[in-house]
């Protein structure tokens, strides 16, 4: 039994049964497949979290933020500013880099963008850390203060779209939102 | 081995005080015995205390009820997390790697006052962290990740209550040293102590990164350093967080096999296989730390991959070992007492009113389906990123650490509680059912905040109306359905805990006393006598039941895999 | 049968002699081998290569 010693002594010699061996061998061959099958999404998938990061003071970052915000502030036929419950739109260039910080308790700026285009996206925090959480296509990423993570992303439908906190960040937490647009 | 060390044993039975136990015929010393006795209450009290947090917890994620407002949602969340992923765990887990060093090796446990110095200062911790917690300073969630500071006796408990588990585990080892010296066994270890010894090892590794991290960042919080690194911070801290839950898997293997032994007369299919497994754990399962980095900036993907995989997966590997192997063990133990009719007798007729055999039983399937599964899909590089940080995650650890592990360690309780507190279990009755009640919460909470974790609602969160909030995103009708079943399963298995408690606390206080002559217990271990010791010719056993069972267990593995990365491929590109 | 069953087979009661065993049973026999690199392996992979990683992230451009 489990709990007596084994009664061979020399259990290391007794053959293994054919059930058990083929179930190894499956067991195995199926782990083999799921490591190497992660390592050719990278290859031939389209979703892969970029890797690209830099330190950043949050100072340095939220200067970059504003400097964005300012440069491609979306205006009205006024000249005023939009804003979407009060966070102004910025509508980058096509291509271009867009950036987002996290802070207690909001993602700012709300940003406009354009389907099945591709944008270089900078995200960091200037306080605690937060969570990226895009819905509902449902991407999820940890952001940290200090951290400039930077990641391509090419919305593929239009539509209106949320961005939750989902890295617990104090009692304001749950009111932690963030807006991306994307148009044809 | 010579004969002054025989002699030997003379002496220390004369030093050290043995009792036989009459349900077991074994050895088990004052000592040990007390060590276990006063562990496992400890472990049952904070299951108490943690449980009852975690009813809360639920009960204000139930967007109906929303029971408490956020800054105590926020500090019983904190509670329930140190609780019972370490007080309830470690406190049991010391309590097992005594009972399968000492009583399992029929041996005196090694420096027992230096274990009592270790439950001591586990004590201390462990109440310093709740006194932390509801003082309301300290509101930083288990993980505490900085920049945000908790108050500094938050820290200094966790260290304190991690040494006091480092000197358990020095104390096992150490009675490993005294049983082989004193000859109380032949061979190798049994195989349920060959799987304490992985439990114990990993508990090296988890504690060991607790200390590290964990001591400056208490050094942060008094003032004497002037930061910690956030990344650095994560990773060496989840290789506390996640391995002390791989403590779990070791260990609740380890009670699979025993309460399949005790319950049904299961001898391993092959010690070599099983012990192989093992090994495959004490290598690489707490390379699975990664779990927690992959949606993190500035990690390489080679980092990620290989660590994410516990190296090419071998762990998982080992896990589908076990998966066969103790219920094959099962089989061929139930086909041997006489259950042979069709492919599943075996399981038919096996003592389902007896909560040890039940609870192990429901915490090997639900470990299996629901933790296991979805531990891999959250473990995928590219898959976890639908996922991380959404109540996905504590949906997948209620499937491990509630389902599997708690489960297991209550089936184990029933075992426990007789032999080692020689008082029967109160009211059987009643605890027949106790472990299909809490089972079935507990799957239920882990299935229903999987699924509101795939509709994207986030973990840690008092409102997912986000009222307030200036651009509120509104989830779907659907997750507010399975938060609202999260919340009705949660009450199942806090009735099923709260059993649990009255049943093993009444029974070690009123339980009939079974160190009088002709004590029967209630629930019966399986009769030794009738076992046979070898299943004869290897070849010849066969295990048509638990293949069925292995062959459904996969094709569901290889269906959830294809569909998360399905559900992966039509959203947003991202690299 | 035969002769490699009487190899595979030792159920007495008298000390194993250490030559006997196979390496691979001697190997899981010692607990402290074991240890040793079940805490090693954790240490390098993981955590080493980990901080590496998180030292060696660059200064924004």
């Amino acid at each position: 039994m489990a709990i007596n010693a084994p009664t061979n002594r020399l259990w290391w010699k007794e053959p293994i049964h054919s059930i058990e061996l083929g179930w190894i061998i499956i067991a195995f061959l199926w782990g083999l497949f799921m490591f190497f099958f992660m390592i050719a999404w990278h290859f031939i998938g389209d979703q892969n979290l970029s890797t690209e990061t830099y330190r950043i003071t949050t100072d340095q970052f939220q200067e970059k933020v504003e400097a964005f915000a300012d440069e491609y502030a979306v205006k009205d036929a006024n000249g005023e500013a939009v804003e979407i419950n009060g966070t102004p739109l910025v509508a980058p260039p096509v291509g271009g880099d867009v950036y987002i910080l996290g802070r207690l308790w909001e993602w700012w700026p709300a940003i406009e963008l354009k389907k099945g285009q591709s944008y270089r996206f900078h995200i960091s925090s200037v306080d605690w850390q937060h969570g990226f959480s895009l819905q509902p296509v449902n991407i999820n990423l940890s952001v940290h203060p200090g951290l400039e993570h930077v990641l391509t992303l090419t919305p593929t439908k239009a539509g209106e779209y949320g961005i939750v906190c989902n890295e617990f960040c104090g009692i304001g937490h749950h009111t932690m939102s963030g807006v991306i647009r994307v148009v044809e | 081995m010579t004969a002054i060390e025989i002699g030997h044993i003379g002496t220390s039975g004369a030093q050290y005080q043995y009792r036989t136990c009459k349900f077991t015929g074994r050895r088990v010393e004052r000592s040990a015995e007390l060590l276990i006795r006063a562990n496992a209450v400890a472990a049952v009290v904070f299951l108490a205390v943690g449980g009852l947090f975690g009813l809360l917890v639920a009960l204000t994620r139930w967007p109906a009820v929303q029971l408490l407002p956020a800054d105590w949602f926020y500090l019983v969340l904190t509670g329930h997390g140190a609780n019972v992923l370490l007080f309830w765990i470690i406190f049991f887990e010391i309590a097992l790697l005594y009972f399968a060093s000492a009583v399992i090796l029929g041996s005196r446990i090694a420096t027992p006052k230096f274990a009592w110095l270790g439950f001591l200062l586990m004590i201390v911790g462990a109440v310093m962290a709740n006194y932390a917690v509801l003082k309301g300073d300290s509101t930083v969630m288990f993980t505490s990740y900085p920049p945000m500071l908790a108050e500094h006796w938050f820290y200094l408990s966790l260290i304190l209550f991690a040494v006091g588990a480092l000197i358990g585990v020095i104390v096992f080892f150490a009675t490993l040293v005294v049983a082989k010296a004193e000859n109380t066994y032949n061979g190798s270890v049994p195989l349920v102590t060959f799987g304490a010894i992985t439990a114990a090892i990993i508990a090296v590794f988890t504690l060991a990164s607790g200390a590290i991290i964990l001591v400056p960042t208490w050094l942060w919080s008094l003032g004497l350093i002037s930061g910690i690194d956030t990344l650095m911070y994560k990773i060496v801290w989840w290789g506390m967080g996640h391995s002390s839950q791989q403590i779990n898997v070791a260990a609740h293997i380890s009670i699979w096999y025993a309460i399949a032994a005790m319950t049904v007369g299961a001898k391993p299919l092959s010690e070599k296989v099983s012990r192989f497994a093992f090994l495959m754990y004490i290598l690489f399962l707490q390379l699975a730390s990664a779990h927690h980095l992959l949606a993190e900036p500035g990690l390489s993907s080679a980092w990620k991959i290989v660590n994410t995989s516990y190296m090419m997966y071998l762990a998982v590997m080992a896990s589908m070992i076990h998966g066969l192997t103790v219920p094959g063990a099962v089989e061929a133990a139930q086909r041997r007492n006489g259950y042979t009719r069709g492919w599943f007798e075996w399981l038919t007729k096996a003592p389902w009113g007896n909560p040890a055999f039940s609870g192990m039983f429901m915490s090997l399937v639900m470990f299996g389906f629901i933790g296991g599964i979805t531990g891999v899909i959250l473990g995928t590089e590219q898959l976890n990123v639908l996922m991380h940080n959404t109540i996905y995650v504590p949906g997948h650890f209620h499937g491990t650490v509630v389902a599997g592990t708690t489960l297991a360690f209550m089936a184990m309780t029933y075992i426990v509680v007789p032999l080692i507190f020689q008082r029967d279990i109160i009211l059987p009755g009643l605890a027949k059912w106790q472990p299909y009640i809490f089972g079935l919460g507990a799957g239920g909470i882990s299935l229903f905040m999987m699924g509101a974790g795939t509709l994207g609602v986030p973990r840690r969160h008092w409102d997912i109306a986000m009222t307030d909030a200036a651009n509120a995103y509104e989830f779907s009708p659907a997750a507010y359905l399975m938060m609202g079943l999260n919340g009705i399963s949660a009450i199942f298995a806090a009735t099923g805990g709260l059993l649990f408690v009255l049943l093993i606390v009444g029974s070690v206080l009123f339980g009939r006393r079974l160190d009088v002559p002709g004590a029967k217990l209630n629930f019966p271990l399986h009769d030794d006598s009738k076992v046979v010791s070898q299943y004869g010719s290897e070849a010849t056993f066969k295990l048509p039941g638990t293949v069925t069972l292995v062959t459904i267990f996969f094709l569901t593995f290889i269906l959830y895999y294809f569909v998360n990365w399905k559900y992966l491929s039509e959203i947003w590109q991202f690299n | 049968m035969g002769k490699t069953d009487n190899d595979a087979q030792d159920n007495s009661d008298e000390p194993l002699a250490p030559a006997d065993t196979p390496a691979m049973q001697r190997i899981l026999d010692n607990p402290f081998l074991l240890l040793f690199i079940g805490v090693t392996m954790p240490t390098v992979l993981y955590l080493l290569w980990g901080v590496m990683e998180v030292a060696s992230i660059p200064v924004a451009y």
